[in-house]
């Protein structure tokens, strides 16, 4: 499975919830297959989807899904530690792992290679750290929410894009929407 | 009262709930202080960069953020700057220490106080720089300004200002 089919999979579960997306063809990919108020799409600065997801966790109590992926956490590893000595109950890490940057042509990361995102996860002190094949992601997201605890997902998947169009909303309105659905 | 307390007020007098911080020798007064009050979340952040996502999401969740950072961090976060901050039009007060400045006694901190006020500008960031006490008196105004705007802001804070090193 490739990303998109696991956006699709987990689509029904993500409805009405705080979705902060990362950077590039995974944020295009969630809006053609998912479009709705409380997405927040990110249209550059990569790496910052997790420590968007978990500001905006720490100051509201309605559940928070941050999809990254495992180039952007690479980018942003400082992240992890205050993810885990900062936990917040309603916010959930999803790390898309697909072991490539998918945006920028599918060069390998080294997380496809030797390093265990899921291990850095846990030695930074994160706590419920899941790692899960792409096919019981839905599965394991559901359960995470229902968990009311932090949660860090890491899904192996593989690598591939979907070709969906760009993102053509404007920031202020992406942004002007997210927050009323959070404050809603 | 003493600086660090009377800065302090001013971000909780003017509804700043979450602050990240990456330390500087100049800000650990305020930093301190900060720990200090259950109004205000504080949440260190590892880069500045990374702290500016952190505010970015708790302005989001209906919580005005701030961040205290040093100046030579600034190279760090043009990206987040421009492409976060700026083009979703969110406010972000920046408590900078101004290192680098008169009575430095470290020369590689003058690198980037040279660049520091020619990035803010290209950056186009409202940029305040308090060198004697009495200016921390416009801190109020200046937060009032940056909600009011929804733009990034800066105030650099030098030794002077913060009594010698």
């Amino acid at each position: 499975m490739i990303r998109s089919q696991i956006l699709r999979d987990i689509a029904p579960i993500l409805k009405g919830h705080l979705v902060v997306c990362n950077i590039g063809i995974p944020s295009q990919e969630l809006h053609a297959i998912a479009d709705q108020p409380s997405n927040f799409y990110m249209l550059g600065t990569m790496g910052l989807a997790s420590s968007i997801g978990l500001g905006l966790a720490l100051v509201q109590p309605k559940p928070v899904v941050a999809i990254d992926g495992d180039g952007s956490v690479l980018t942003n590893l400082g992240s992890l530690p205050t993810i885990a000595n900062n936990p917040a109950a309603n916010f959930i890490l999803l790390v898309i792992d697909n072991g490539s940057y998918g945006s920028t042509g599918d060069q390998p990361t080294y997380a496809g290679r030797k390093t265990s995102l899921a291990k850095v996860a846990e030695a930074c002190g994160c706590e419920g750290v899941i790692e899960c094949q792409a096919e019981d992601t839905a599965r394991v997201l559901q359960e995470a929410l229902d968990s009311q605890e932090m949660t860090v997902i890491i899904c192996k998947c593989a690598s591939g894009n979907a070709k969906e169009p760009v993102i053509t909303m404007d920031p202020v309105v992406i942004r002007d929407r997210f927050m009323k659905a959070a404050q809603a | 009262m003493d600086i660090h307390t009377q800065i302090v007020d001013d971000l909780v007098a003017n509804d700043i709930g979450f602050v990240t911080t990456v330390p500087c020798k100049q800000l650990a007064g305020v930093i301190a202080e900060l720990e200090t009050r259950s109004d205000i979340l504080h949440v260190p952040a590892n880069k500045e960069d990374e702290g500016m996502g952190l505010c970015a999401g708790a302005f989001m969740g209906g919580t005005r953020p701030a961040i205290i950072m040093q100046n030579t961090a600034l190279g760090v976060t043009i990206n987040t700057l421009a492409t976060l901050i700026q083009y979703y039009r969110m406010p972000l007060p920046m408590l900078i220490s101004y290192r680098g400045e008169l009575g430095e006694p470290i020369a590689c901190q003058v690198e980037m106080a040279i660049h520091t006020k020619a990035l803010l500008a290209q950056l186009q960031i409202p940029t305040y720089h308090f060198h004697h006490r009495a200016d921390a008196q416009e801190l109020g105004a200046i937060l009032k300004y940056t909600f009011m705007c929804n733009k990034p802001v800066a105030v650099l804070t030098d030794a002077t200002f913060w009594g010698g090193y």
